[in-house]
């Protein structure tokens, strides 16, 4: 809750999207909100893109053989779709796109601490991408997203170029990390005390540190991957007298925090929608928070257990997965937080509000999942099946994407300043949940038959389960379509967003849709919780 | 879709029974290691089952229960937090944390603890087929290059119309007997590959320049595929083979039998030599149809041909040649080529070199 000193009527000030014109003001803009709207453009269309390349994989997976693409080809698709979902999708989506919109405005600020800067990370990304891009014209890539030596140090196409755009993604990455840690410490409003910070911000303060600090780790890989491959130094490749192994001890260092960078922010998202559409308070704010905090911790102690087969030492095994059921832990008092949040509320089905109820079904089953591939003697089973493609399929798209896309729609009026329609999100949840589900449920039962991944063709007794999967993708697809239609309907044919038309209490709220583009006209003042909700019954009747 | 009911390595072709006739049941566990992981499997399930049933019930029975009103909204609980309940539900997941771990700890470490009186077999991968060796039993060696044609393959023999079972020299990949614990040690010869044998439920990645063990004492006979569970490229898809699993007392005549190598009657010495070609697995380093080079030189027109050897030398390819080049690959190298390929000395014997000689002449 805040309040605004008084203060004599403004003159009508233009939003942001306004407030400049020309092609020129977005490309050298410093604005926070641009910056945000130009990486949520971004990180759309490479959305897209590789959920192309997903729907193309599931089609040639309908049959057991050779449908339309050769195994070379088929190997391309997947990596591409992993690498772009991964480094261009998913790892910017939240923090990059949202966090830059929202962060400032949920801080009373003007901006990020360095907008600059923030505007250079825009173009790092940038440059990333096109070099990633272009690595198709030069033979693309059929490495996996993962890179493993000594397959990578040794195959053709535009591997090299492909490692590099990652490494230059991680600078983007950082510079990001940088500027948010800064801001959330230094640019918080009077009164913005550490807990009467959203949890949307607490989500993205951890994920920023984790950004600073694993992400170097990543860059440094893929360096000394890119020095093998061009200079031949012996690293990796055992050929050369180096360590395949070592390889994926560097990489999962950050791939495995990386995986919090990317669902943390999802948390932060899932924890706005709950309290917003129930009316309630957050259910265990501190729990909340000090577990995002937790989870940044421990994620950094547990990326042994992508490699309970890979040749590591069985002791090292056997300590990562002790680690791996520690972050089990923090991430179950979440969903029992979010759970008991609804209690006693009032709850309105929003389409981001169905977005996170179907992320308390999706994101469970992720979780639980997860609990077959830490106990070990059931990972040697499960590890590199369908299994494992299904469990980070439900904790990524089920968690972050379901998270993502919940979150697109409670602050797209905010955003855009124009009201999207709530029947056809409803419509477009529905298929997203049903189509999400046909996917990726089967594919625990074919993991547990045996069906190893990264297979383009495989034994005929595992078709029914794949016919499912695909006819499941195609209904996830056709999903998310339909909302992209809609949502693009809405930026000329929806209804003006007044400034606060959910009614919550947040700062971001307490200025106009879209912002002016300092945001606020004076500097707010918090005095309480930002769950603090008008229906909240404070005479002790509802006990 | 046409192309797809060829083009695929499927079931009959890797020659094993479906290993579960129902997609939703569990597989056949045919190792008593596979026993002790469905016990878990199935604990593990149930714990999943009750604890989604908890939070979906919970939340259906709230998004039912504590719906907004048509009109306007109710007042809400004030409630924002409660030690004891926090407690509860933070402690009892990691009371049931700590059984997990300590469960597929002792489980882990069963796996890769054989005991003394295991048998040894030697399994290295290389693109894209396995060769399984078994110390203890001379000359045995067994190789999956021909269980499963690669797309290649498959597009000639279709094209040839000698698609059938009897083209495919199918010989299993593995043999082991019930009842006898048997200890595999695995390494690969070019990128990571994963032994993987499902109605075991056991992998383990092949990795090259070091070796890794697992073992299992199979307890049910059969046929029962195993696949490369580790992206490795191309033919990825088709590192595939079988496992048969024998009596005890069967085992020896099995392996015997299965590693057989002999000129069958009316067989010419030429024919022979192919089948010593595939089972050696030459040709996944040499071309025989065309002139392009792989991991070696290509074979095809190689008898009689000039070759420069790398200290500039030349040398034309004879029976003596290529008798040293099996034996004693290293000798004499192609210049452009680098000494990777292994010696088939003890793998093959005198009639076999002859009757590979008599093979590559066939090759113009």
């Amino acid at each position: 809750m805040a309040h605004h000193p008084a203060h004599a009527d403004h003159a009508p000030e233009p939003d942001y999207i306004r407030a400049k014109k020309g092609i020129m003001s977005w490309l050298v803009t410093v604005d926070h909100k641009r910056l945000g709207l130009m990486y949520l453009a971004s990180v759309l269309f490479f959305f897209l893109v590789a959920g192309i390349l997903a729907i193309a994989l599931r089609t040639e997976l309908f049959t057991p053989g050779q449908d339309f693409m050769s195994a070379q080809t088929y190997n391309k698709v997947f990596t591409l779709h992993g690498a772009i979902m991964v480094f261009l999708f998913i790892i910017p989506s939240v923090p990059a796109a949202m966090g830059n919109f929202l962060l400032p405005l949920m801080l009373g600020a003007k901006d990020v601490a360095f907008p600059k800067l923030n505007l250079l990370s825009f173009y790092v990304f940038s440059v990333a991408a096109i070099m990633f891009i272009s690595t198709l014209v030069m033979g693309s890539i059929d490495t996996g997203w993962t890179f493993y030596t000594p397959y990578s140090t040794a195959t053709g196409g535009a591997a090299t170029m492909a490692v590099f755009a990652v490494f230059v993604a991680g600078f983007s990455s950082i510079l990001t990390g940088v500027n948010f840690v800064v801001t959330v410490h230094r640019m918080r409003a009077p009164g913005q005390t550490w807990d009467r910070l959203p949890l949307f911000v607490w989500a993205i303060y951890a994920t920023a540190v984790i950004q600073v600090l694993a992400t170097p780790v990543l860059a440094i890989t893929v360096l000394l991957l890119g020095l093998e491959r061009i200079f031949g130094v012996g690293i990796f490749d055992p050929a050369l007298g180096g360590d395949p192994v070592l390889f994926q001890h560097f990489f999962w260092f950050y791939s495995h925090p990386a995986v919090y960078i990317m669902i943390l922010p999802g948390f932060g998202i899932i924890s706005e929608l709950l309290t917003v559409h129930s009316r309630k308070h957050i259910f265990g704010y501190k729990a909340i928070a000090l577990s995002s905090v937790a989870i940044a911790i421990i994620s950094f102690l547990v990326w042994g257990h992508h490699m309970f087969v890979s040749g590591q030492s069985e002791l090292a095994g056997i300590v990562f997965s002790f680690l791996t059921f520690a972050v089990a832990v923090p991430t179950a008092i979440k969903v029992f937080s979010w759970v008991a949040t609804l209690y006693k509320g009032s709850i309105s089905y929003t389409t981001p509000m169905w977005y996170g109820l179907m992320f308390l079904w999706t994101f469970t089953i992720g979780g639980l999942t997860g609990l077959y591939l830490g106990t070990l003697s059931i990972d040697v089973h499960l590890h590199d099946t369908y299994f494992v493609v299904a469990h980070f399929h439900y904790v990524m798209v089920g968690g972050t994407v379901v998270a993502f896309i919940g979150g697109l729609h409670h602050w797209w009026g905010k955003m855009t300043g124009k009201m999207y329609n709530e029947k056809a999100g409803a419509i477009g949840a529905l298929l997203v949940f049903v189509g999400f589900n046909g996917t990726f449920l089967t594919q625990f039962f074919l993991g547990h038959q045996g069906m190893p991944r990264r297979y383009y063709a495989y034994l005929s007794e595992y078709q029914f389960l794949h016919q499912i999967s695909t006819i499941g993708s195609w209904i996830l697809a056709a999903g998310l379509l339909w909302t992209m239609i809609y949502l693009l309907h809405s930026l000329w044919y929806g209804e003006k967003a007044t400034g606060n038309y959910w009614n919550a209490t947040s700062l971001e709220w307490h200025t106009q849709s879209p912002p002016i583009e300092h945001n606020f006209h004076d500097t707010p003042h918090v005095t309480g919780s930002p769950y603090d909700f008008p229906e909240i019954d404070k005479s002790g009747a509802t006990h | 879709m046409i192309l797809g009911l060829f083009g695929a390595p499927k079931a009959d072709m890797v020659g094993t029974e479906q290993m579960s006739a129902d997609p939703w049941a569990l597989l056949p566990a045919a190792s008593t290691n596979a026993q002790a992981i469905d016990t878990l499997y199935v604990f593990i399930t149930a714990l999943c089952g009750i604890s989604m049933l908890g939070v979906v019930g919970a939340q259906v029975y709230f998004m039912w229960k504590y719906k907004k009103p048509a009109n306007g909204h109710r007042k809400t609980s004030p409630i924002t937090h409660n030690g004891r309940l926090e407690f509860i539900w933070s402690a009892i997941p990691a009371l049931f944390m700590i059984v997990l771990f300590a469960w597929g700890e002792i489980g882990f470490v069963e796996q890769f603890s054989p005991p003394p009186d295991a048998i040894n077999v030697r399994v290295t991968g290389q693109k894209w087929d396995w060769t399984v060796e078994y110390p203890d039993y001379p000359g045995a060696v067994l190789s999956s290059s021909s269980a499963v044609p690669t797309e290649e393959q498959q597009k000639q023999l279709q094209a040839a119309g000698e698609w059938g079972e009897d083209i495919i020299d199918r010989k299993p990949t593995l043999i082991v007997p019930t009842g006898v614990p048997v200890r595999l040690t695995l390494t690969s010869k070019d990128v990571i590959h994963s032994f993987y044998i499902p109605v075991f439920r056991l992998k383990r990645d092949a990795v090259p320049g070091r070796y890794t063990t697992y073992w299992f004492e199979a307890t049910q006979e059969g046929e029962f595929p195993l696949f490369c569970a580790e992206y490795c490229g191309d033919e990825h898809s088709s590192m595939i083979g079988y496992v048969k699993v024998v009596s005890a007392e069967q085992f020896e005549v099995e392996l015997k039998e299965a590693t057989k190598l002999e000129q069958k009657d009316a067989e010419s010495l030429a024919d022979f030599g192919k089948r010593v070609f595939d089972r050696g697995g030459c040709k996944t380093c040499h071309n025989i149809d065309n002139d392009e080079a792989k991991t070696g030189p290509s074979l095809k027109g190689i008898w009689g041909r000039s070759e420069q050897l790398t200290d500039g030398s030349t040398i034309t390819a004879d029976d003596n040649y290529i008798r040293e080049s099996v034996l004693d690959p290293n000798a004499k190298i192609v210049s452009g080529f680098s000494p990777q390929m292994p010696s088939f000395a003890g793998r093959f014997n005198d009639e076999h070199i002859t009757a590979l000689i008599e093979y590559l002449k066939t090759l113009k």
